[in-house]
């Protein structure tokens, strides 16, 4: 299936190979930089690329290229999903995925890159397996390895990989049981000038963090499950207990990981947390132009938004901006033509708004369009969809362990048109 | 030592720096060697040659230290193929590990055996490779399937031989070997589709249980299977397939003529397992997962079911960029067939100024298939704001849209139009070129009225220099010269002037223009013509040279032009039908949706067809496995020394005939044996019982028959130390049960602790059940049978048709996890009932064996029939319909908790010695009077539940046990008389929601008279 990988910085050097079949030529990334070159944007590059004797096909995360050289039919879902799982595999071990983390890691990234796939085809992607396998480095480890000579690879096969749960390591202890659940919910908007709504849509996650002693079965159960309609699983929730239920219940995996994400149908009509009064205007024959900008917020069930940030990719004529927030700190990037400001806090009392003039170019007409605004925002303790866990309950220990659940919102990708 | 960047212009440095690798990795030290592989891995990563270390490296391939084994196994494999001979040197070191006691070892010398790309080893991995997909760990089994495809690639005539073992390997139930044995299928022999056969149920069945990754590979390879076994479900009145609902309500009209043929088909119940058991994948998280079960319900699933996917894929498009673009590309696919499919969500699909511009695209394609006339104006809505994109690439797209709009919808085709007219005088050129073009496609369907537009691009020509867009004014200008007869000319005169410094595209509808002029205003245009001609004849590009030349001799009419210059009109000013705009997507169902194939519209090498609906399904039966007995015992023997089997069995009734097993499958049944020990646990494929451990799974051990038909076990050379033995019978057969549980006893006294040999270590370690307790745990007749009857369907509700239930307690004849129930109906109407069946059950995941279908039931007779439902070890009622051939009733089966078990004999000691085992809940009651002694107690009990009397020796303690129908846990009570009127109840179980269930219902019981 894959059968090498190739490491992409973003100024197209290669920085790492690893190969799992015969080894195939750096060469064959020239098709890929060439691809590079004709994109506009690094997001461009189309994720599948063919070339006459192999497949590339490649996912950029962090700035990095992973490209995957494919020989034969395969879903490019597959190596997609694949590829992603390493990115995910780095971070976890790493903090960072970044080149400098995983020069500085390679023997890591190659030990796990090994274990990862044997001949092309996934043999251990669950974190918790592979942290049995291959432990990932941390400053004290390294200090105590050079001194006692003991390594970061384990010994025995991890008792995950045979069991029936293999999200799970066996042996698990805590002094300090907990288990924290975070739901976090985004919404995704696209509102149009005159202030409506075109269309909003959440889509909710249940991260959780689990530090629980043995093999703990929980359940969570909801007061609203209604809410959820459409779901996807951790491997490790029962499926049909869901369908029968409407009741979430697991031996959840050792620490971080992903319980639950879910769309909240689209029925209910969604409360669009904050506004925009916005007037940006260009004039013809004129070398100015006015751009007026206000937040406020609404519908927020008495949260506050915080953590607001707007970007707007501002048309290419404009050449400069001055322009006054009443609260934050804005810049322009003339080059790219980014303006983003970054608001902070939204004060009901005050409302933040940005206003002044766009220089443009002289002589230049006036652009087509005005810019979309993008907005980021969140919202803490509350979940816009209204969802909330019931109860959450353990069978099969016999300790207390400490629970705590976490509600937040967020903007995901929320648009004004202007 | 981090390493460190070097750049290859120090190669002297370079190969100074490999001289002190060279020494790092012939010390003494291991942590020096470590440091020196370490710097060897960074230096392979960057791509750099380090070949000439493969002496020294290859030295530690036996080293101690795990991590400097793995780091040189690393290097191994990516040098061994360049130095092959030296490669030779490491083999024996893996040929021991292959047999190391650490299932770990084993399995990664086996990958690096495998990888080594050395032709000369073949024989040797093949070996390896045969003995390894026996072995006892399903890790290592794993690793040997995958060792097959690297075998393959490195040595193609050893198929037939791997082949064998890939037909081996498919047999393995484990849930580990399943998907890597597939792929090994797939790519050494996707067309031995007989192998397949016997093992497709079991695949269905484990495909939940098996990683992600395998389950994508098993469901695109049983998506091509299906193609080959089952008959196409799509109905035959295919016509309708745009629109489901009216299919429906056509076929109600149709149906006298079509009744034949549609009752003919009947679902193939494997197909409609296969659809069944994928359908919760479609939660996954995993992206590929969800998007190979939406294609294996595209491609073999009843149209009206397909729909389910849709939510799924929209789901995905919230997931990573390139994970979008493949998705989006498969809906765009879908949706041109299926529009109703997703335009529910056509909310979805809009385009955010943020998104890539493949995925804008696609964004694009998919609006435009989704738009029909209810939701065109909010499509067009939306596509004006695109159109003043900044990005001008994708406002040229989205104009090729509404082109595409226009044409499909009639009603809107002048809206679109005067929408396009507009953007022409927009400022950028790229959208007033796409335009030019697009308008140019949409009058050539309606040219009579929109002479004034031809003319507003006319006046349009000199400020386009878009060559595609020059080239489509002057088509227009030629194909309705006649509607403007004033301004063609004088287009020809503008282009004629710059003719040299036009593009080729220009020049050609140039040459066309004029020629069309000369034949239709030949007095104005004559002089133009002949000068076109004439640059035309020496232009650089042969084209037009060609084209120039052909249209001179048909035109102008001289001696030798002959037949051919009198249709010159006609061959020029023939109308023209329109062109059809249509996606690119269409017709790329072709391939496989979310194949490589299918993303890149080419053939991938190894791209595997998907063959076409057989139209006669071919035999069925094929996929019958043998029926496996209700009650399994395995026996594990584990003998020092030859085990003369008529000894132990002297004195027993039992005639070898009454196996009938063939010996030939003694000594391999040996090796068998212990791998399948392994993997019992995957019997219980309910998903909610993942959680069981392992050890309750062995204790509803089962199997089949081994006959002792030879009289001596002779132990093989290899594994002197011990003999496996399996000993099965069915459970009807009494004699032999007994005669199992003393042969159990006796060979326990043979089991020296000393003579432990490794494997045996290894059964027990998978076998934490002692051989006893495996062998005791049968299950018994019940102990008490209430002959309460449940209403099913009342006679009221059921139009004369009533129903009562009744559970048997009886272990089920169709499969062991099912529970039976007993319906008897009755008819007491006064007109015969006909065809009562069962219908639609949900959830629709039920395992239920249905009866047959009861033809007739005449009024006032009544009939008892057996179902078996398998609850999954849950109280969830089993819902179902009860059909008549008129009717259809919803019923309802709600077993009470005692219900779902089975009894089980076992002694006081076991029984003590699973309580241990097992976690529990109790509580202390008061009792009623009547209930002190001992009878009345088993009885209360034996009513509420299902379980077996323990013998016990204390009076005032009584035991049950018994085991849960679906997944075999055990259960275990004991009531505890304490005083007059007080009772303790404890509850020993695994499962955490029937024990106190239980406990609830026994506490009534018990606390009532």
């Amino acid at each position: 299936m894959i059968h090498s990988l190739f490491l992409v910085n973003s100024s197209g050097d290669i920085f790492l190979e690893k190969h799992w079949k015969s080894v195939v030529s750096r060469s064959v990334c020239d098709y890929f930089f060439e691809a590079q070159e004709r994109a506009s944007e690094p997001e461009n590059v189309p994720p599948v690329i063919p070339t006459p004797h192999h497949y590339l096909i490649s996912v950029l995360r962090h700035r990095i290229y992973f490209v995957a050289v494919i020989q034969s039919e395969v879903p490019p879902l597959f190596v997609i999903e694949f590829l992603h799982r390493v990115v995910d595999t780095f971070q976890d071990y790493f903090g960072v995925c970044t080149e400098a983390a995983i020069k500085d890691n390679v023997v890591v990234v190659y030990e796990l890159l090994e274990e990862m796939l044997d001949n092309g085809f996934p043999l251990a992607t669950e974190s918790n397996i592979l942290k049995e396998l291959i432990k990932p480095p941390t400053i004290l480890r390294t200090v105590v390895n050079t001194i006692t000579g003991s390594t970061n690879v384990g010994e025995q096969l991890p008792t995950g990989q045979l069991s029936v749960v293999p999200w799970r390591r066996t042996g698990v202890k805590y002094t300090n049981n907990e288990a924290y659940f975070d739901v976090v919910e985004e919404i995704d908007a696209i509102i149009d000038k005159s202030g409506s709504t075109i269309t909003a849509e959440i889509q909710g996650v249940i991260d959780a963090c689990v530090k629980l002693t043995g093999m703990p079965d929980l359940t969570l159960s909801f007061m609203n499950p209604r809410l959820l309609d459409d779901v996807s699983f951790h491997p490790c929730v029962r499926f049909k207990r869901w369908e029968a239920e409407r009741i979430l219940s697991f031996i959840p995996p050792d620490g971080n990981f992903r319980l639950l994400s879910y769309h909240v149908s689209s029925q209910n009509l969604v409360a669009i947390p904050v506004y925009v009064k916005h007037n940006i205007t260009f004039r013809e024959g004129s070398s100015q132009g006015r751009f007026e900008l206000t937040l406020g917020p609404k519908q927020t069930m008495g949260k506050g938004v915080e953590a607001v940030l707007v970007s707007s990719q501002l048309p290419r004529g404009v050449l400069n901006t001055n322009l006054n927030p009443t609260q934050g700190t804005y810049t322009f990037d003339p080059v790219t033509k980014l303006l983003s400001w970054d608001v902070g806090k939204i004060n009901p009392q005050k409302l933040p708004s940005l206003k002044g003039s766009m220089s443009l170019q002289a002589g230049a007409s006036k652009p087509d369009e005005n810019p979309t605004i993008n907005i980021q925002f969140k919202i803490q303790q509350s979940a816009l969809s209204g969802l909330k866990v019931n109860r959450l309950d353990m069978y099969g220990e016999k300790y207390k362990p400490f629970k705590g659940i976490k509600y937040m919102t967020k903007a995901g990708k929320f648009q004004v048109r202007t | 030592l981090p390493p460190r960047t070097r750049t290859c212009s120090d190669l002297f440095l370079l190969s100074s720096r490999n001289d002190d690798l060279k020494e790092m990795l012939e010390s003494n030290k291991d942590s020096l060697k470590l440091d020196a592989m370490k710097r060897i891995i960074a230096l392979i990563a960057k791509g750099k040659n380090a070949s000439e270390l493969f002496p020294a490296v290859v030295k530690n391939v036996a080293s101690k230290n795990i991590e400097l084994k793995k780091l040189v196994y690393v290097y191994l494999v990516r040098y061994a193929e360049e130095q092959q001979d030296l490669a030779l040197l490491s083999i024996s070191t893996f040929q021991r590990a292959l047999k190391d006691p650490n299932q770990l070892i084993r399995a990664s010398a086996l990958r690096v055996l495998s990888s080594i790309r050395v032709p000369i080893i073949v024989p040797i991995m093949m070996l390896a490779i045969k003995e390894a997909a026996s072995d006892m760990s399903p890790y290592v089994r794993k690793t040997s399937a995958h060792a097959i495809q690297k075998l393959y690639s490195l040595d193609p005539d050893q198929k037939e031989h791997l082949i064998e073992v890939i037909d081996k390997l498919l047999k393995d139930k484990s849930t580990l070997v399943a998907g890597s044995v597939v792929m090994a299928f797939e790519e050494v022999c996707p067309d031995r589709i007989d192998l397949i056969h016997k093992n497709y149920r079991k695949l269905c069945n484990l495909l939940v249980d098996v990683e992600e990754w395998g389950q994508v590979v098993i469901i695109s390879m049983l998506t091509r299977y299906a193609r080959t076994q089952f008959t196409s479900p799509w109905r035959e009145d295919g016509l309708f397939d745009e629109n489901s609902e009216t299919a429906f309500y056509e076929s109600d009209e149709k149906k006298t003529e079509n009744e034949d043929e549609k009752k003919s088909y009947m679902m193939d119940p494997d197909h409609r397992l296969l659809l069944r058991n994928t359908k919760p994948l479609l939660q996954s998280r995993n992206t590929a997962v969800v998007v190979s079960v939406a294609q294996l319900y595209w491609h073999l699933a009843p149209k009206h079911e397909v729909g389910v996917i849709t939510k799924s894929l929209v789901r995905l498009l919230r997931s990573h960029r390139e994970v979008q673009y493949i998705v989006l590309q498969n809906i765009a696919t879908m949706s041109i067939q299926r529009k109703g499919m997703f335009e529910p969500y056509m909310k979805s699909f809009y385009v955010r100024s943020t998104d890539a511009t493949h995925i804008k695209s696609l964004k694009l394609e998919i609006l435009t298939s989704l738009a029909n006339e209810a939701n065109i104006s909010t499509i067009l809505r939306e596509f004006q704001t695109y159109v003043k994109s900044q990005d001008k690439e994708f406002a040229a797209g989205t104009i090729q849209a509404i082109g595409r709009c226009a044409t499909n919808i009639s009603e809107v085709t002048d809206t679109c139009l005067q929408g396009l007219v507009l953007l022409l005088s927009n400022r950028d050129e790229t959208v007033v070129a796409e335009s030019v073009v697009v308008i140019k496609k949409l009058l050539q369907t309606q040219p009579t009225q929109h002479s004034d537009i031809i003319k507003h691009m006319a006046k349009l020509f000199d400020n386009i220099a878009v060559p595609m867009a020059r080239a489509s004014i002057l088509w227009l200008m030629g194909e309705y010269c006649e509607r403007v007869p004033q301004i063609a000319p004088d287009v020809l005169r503008k282009v004629a002037k710059s003719f040299t410094s036009e593009e080729d595209i220009v020049k050609l509808q140039t040459v066309n223009l004029a020629a069309k002029l000369y034949l239709t205003n030949s007095k104005q245009t004559k002089l133009l013509t002949q000068y076109i001609l004439n640059l035309g004849k020496y232009d650089q590009n042969y084209d037009i040279r060609d084209r120039t030349r052909f249209i001179r001799q048909l035109i102008v009419p001289n001696e030798k032009s002959g037949a051919l210059g009198k249709y010159a009109r006609r061959i020029l000013l023939a109308p023209k039908p329109a062109p059809v705009l249509e996606s690119t997507y269409k017709d790329r169902d072709r391939y496989q949706l979310g194949t490589l194939s299918h993303t890149i519209n080419t053939k991938a090498s190894g791209y595997l067809e998907l063959s076409d609906w057989p139209a006669v399904a071919p035999d069925q039966s094929v996929r019958n496995v043998e029926v496996i007995e209700p009650v399994r015992i395995h026996l594990y023997l584990y003998c020092p020394f030859p085990l003369t089997i008529q000894a132990l069995h002297q004195g027993w009734p039992m005639s070898t005939q009454t196996f009938n097993t063939s010996s030939s499958e003694v000594e391999s049944d040996e090796e068998k044996s212990s791998s399948q020990s392994s993997e019992e646990s995957d019997k219980s494929s309910s998903q909610s019982e993942k959680s069981s451990s392992e050890s309750d799974s062995e204790q509803k051990k089962k199997t089949t028959k081994k006959p002792p038909q030879k009289k001596t076990v002779k132990p093989t050379a290899k594994d002197r130390y011990h003999t496996i033995m399996k000993y099965t019978t069915l459970s009807n057969q009494p004699f032999f049960r007994s005669y199992l549980s003393s042969l159990g006893s006796r060979l326990h006294g043979f089991v020296p602790k000393k003579c432990l040999s490794r494997s045996l270590c290894f059964s027990l370690y998978t076998h934490p059940c002692p051989l006893s307790c495996a062998a005791l745990l049968q299950v018994s007749g019940p102990a008490f049978v209430p002959e309460k009857s449940h209403d099913l369907l009342h006679r009221m509700t059921g139009k004369g048709l009533s129903a009562q239930y009744q559970f048997p307690r009886q272990p089920c004849l169709y499969q062991p996890s099912m529970v039976s129930v007993q319906i008897s109906l009755t008819n007491t109407s006064d007109r015969p009932l006909e065809q009562i069946h069962i219908g639609d059950r949900s959830p629709t995941g039920l395992n239920m064996h249905c009866f047959n279908t009861i033809e007739c039931l005449l009024p006032e007779a009544s009939v008892t029939v057996s179902l078996g439902i398998d609850f999954n070890d849950s109280t969830q009622a089993a819902n179902f319909q009860l059909c008549t051939k008129e009717d259809q009733f919803s019923v309802s089966i709600q077993p009470a908790v005692g219900e779902l078990f089975l009894p089980i004999t076992m002694t006081e000691q076991d029984f003590r010695q699973e309580q241990g085992k097992l976690s529990y809940s109790s509580a202390t009651i008061t009792m009623a009077a009547a209930n002190t002694t001992s009878q009345p107690i088993s009885r209360q009990v034996a009513t509420v539940a299902n379980l077996g009397v323990v013998p016990s020796g204390q009076d005032n303690i009584h035991r049950f046990a018994g085991k849960t129908a679906s997944t075999g846990a055990v259960v275990l009570v004991t009531v505890e008389l304490r005083g007059e009127s007080t009772a303790l109840i404890t509850i020993n179980t695994e499962k955490s929601v029937m024990g106190p269930m239980l406990l609830r219902d026994l506490k009534r019981a018990l606390a009532q008279a």
